[in-house]
């Protein structure tokens, strides 16, 4: 019993002390960087010659966003332009910089019931769907791929109200399995259904229309507002996601062959 | 059904292959949910002994309070955590938000009233000529109270075994004052939210086969020993 005692003791103050040694860096960012993979093999390359820790807490856009201004993370990754740009403006954020873009795509089911694909722009192919009441997953979670697909049908002038039309609140890979276990149409970006599609029975039927780029950002807390941030660590991380090094990274990042990110730091 | 099978045992053999990432992650969940228990069994217990052997003024008002404790849903527990302890909130100061002693604060709130209303209604059922007994042996409040707590060991620690079920299966709050960080936060519960979120179902299931193992363990155990007890004390 004494023994047990001591197991739980050492284990409380092993719990407590690794907490102690906390000259880490928190990224919040966006379940599509997480969950196709590119954030676990940034990190392993920076890890190469970099002492900080990155903890990585992977979350919609719209919440990542809020944890920046509640100053409860060091820097974000994330992927909704004006978003963005009022984060920026309210000095939530300061210093954003571009690191890479994708795009969005439409998949559906391999038989194409609202015929999606004959479609060339995206607000064509979304009207399609609403006309034939197909199902359609929404992200549904005030995420980038979200606030991007409210968008889109905003400048369809059409309120997605159709009863296919179905709101999952998860993560972008969540909602894809969900389409594929509903045979439904869903908006995706590209990286995360180039990691997932071996997966998934689903099949591309829109892409590439100009209207669907997809870039993403990288900010760091205003140290101003709260001056506890890993502001120096957040910094440097930041500008290696930029420097030539960090973008070659991400340009070698590919799954299957594929390139899932394109890095844009040097477009400007 | 065959790929189930394969799902299941490729999900065994990484577990056998005994993979640092997949333990590091159920040592994670171990040590939070053990440090909650930990912290909470006494304060519980001698809450619990209070309300079972004291009357006094709104007695009855905490034990409803506490059993309606015992149904809030751990996300809600977790979001008023978060609350408290982001940035923005009042506590936002001590900077636990997405640590583990955040995620064990949260466990401490979820066991708590499971713990106290389990040992409340086993000091209840014992034999109350204990406490007397042992006092009018010249036992001191203290020893009296262990020798009380010995004789219900087993109901107990059947309320250790259901408060560290609960606590080692939640999902909701080890997720939102957690945030799912690997090497750090990530437990068993999130991470098999997250590999289902990314189509990998296989890690999912090994580590669901750690929580379902480590039930059946602790619960075949508990009840050996109560059939044991059973059996030395009717001398048979």
């Amino acid at each position: 019993m004494q023994r047990l005692f001591l197991m739980m003791l050492l284990t409380v103050v092993s719990t407590v002390s690794s907490v102690a040694l906390a000259d880490s860096v928190r990224l919040a960012t966006t379940t599509s960087t997480y969950n196709s993979g590119l954030l676990d093999y940034l990190l392993e390359h920076y890890s190469a010659d970099h002492t900080d820790e990155i903890q990585v807490i992977s979350v919609g856009t719209g919440k990542a966003l809020k944890m920046a201004e509640d100053g409860d993370v060091d820097l974000v990754m994330t992927h909704a332009p004006q978003a963005e740009a009022r984060f920026l403006e309210l000095g939530f954020g300061v210093e954003g910089q571009s690191v890479m873009y994708n795009d969005f795509i439409i998949v559906g089911p391999h038989d194409d019931p609202a015929q999606v694909s004959s479609s060339h722009t995206v607000t064509n192919a979304l009207n399609k769907i609403a006309q034939s009441n197909h199902r359609f997953i929404s992200r549904g979670d005030d995420s980038g791929t979200h606030k991007k697909e409210l968008e889109l049908w905003q400048h369809l002038e059409l309120v997605p109200q159709f009863s296919g039309y179905l709101e999952s609140g998860r993560g972008m890979g969540h909602s894809l399995h969900m389409a594929s276990e509903l045979g439904a149409y869903t908006m995706t970006d590209r990286g995360t259904w180039l990691a997932l599609k071996n997966k998934l029975n689903l099949a591309m039927v829109l892409h590439s229309d100009p209207r669907l780029i997809n870039p993403y950002q990288v900010i760091l807390v205003n140290p101003k507002r709260h001056d506890h941030v890993n502001f120096s660590g957040a910094k440097k991380f930041a500008q290696w996601l930029v420097s030539p090094q960090g973008q070659t990274v991400i340009g070698d990042f590919r799954i299957n062959g594929e390139v899932l990110f394109v890095p844009s730091a040097n477009d400007e | 059904m065959s790929e189930l099978w394969h799902t299941f045992s490729a999900a065994l053999a990484q577990l056998l292959s005994g993979d640092p990432m997949l333990w590091g992650i159920v040592g994670v969940s171990f040590s939070v949910s053990a440090s909650a228990l930990f912290i909470a069994l006494l304060p519980a217990l001698t809450t619990g002994f209070m309300l079972a052997y004291f009357r006094f003024p709104g007695r009855w008002a905490v034990i409803s309070l506490l059993n309606s404790l015992l149904a809030v849903p751990t996300v809600v527990v977790g979001l008023v955590l978060y609350m408290l302890l982001s940035r923005a909130g009042p506590l936002g100061d001590l900077n636990l938000l997405f640590t583990r002693p955040a995620m064990i604060i949260g466990q401490i709130l979820l066991c708590f009233p499971l713990l106290v209303a389990m040992s409340l209604s086993a000091f209840q059922a014992a034999d109350h000529r204990v406490l007397e007994t042992a006092r009018t042996l010249g036992a001191k409040p203290w020893q009296a109270f262990l020798t009380l707590l010995y004789e219900v060991r087993f109901a107990l620690l059947a309320a250790v075994v259901t408060a560290f079920g609960r606590i080692i299966a939640e999902v909701g709050s080890a997720m939102m004052v957690g945030g799912n960080i690997l090497h750090h936060t990530r437990n068993i519960t999130t991470a098999i939210a997250l590999e289902t979120g990314k189509g990998e179902f296989v890690q999912g299931v090994a580590l669901g086969i750690v929580l379902l193992t480590l039930a059946l363990v602790l619960n075949v155990s508990l009840g050996w020993m109560q059939s044991h007890s059973r059996v030395l004390r009717h001398g048979s």
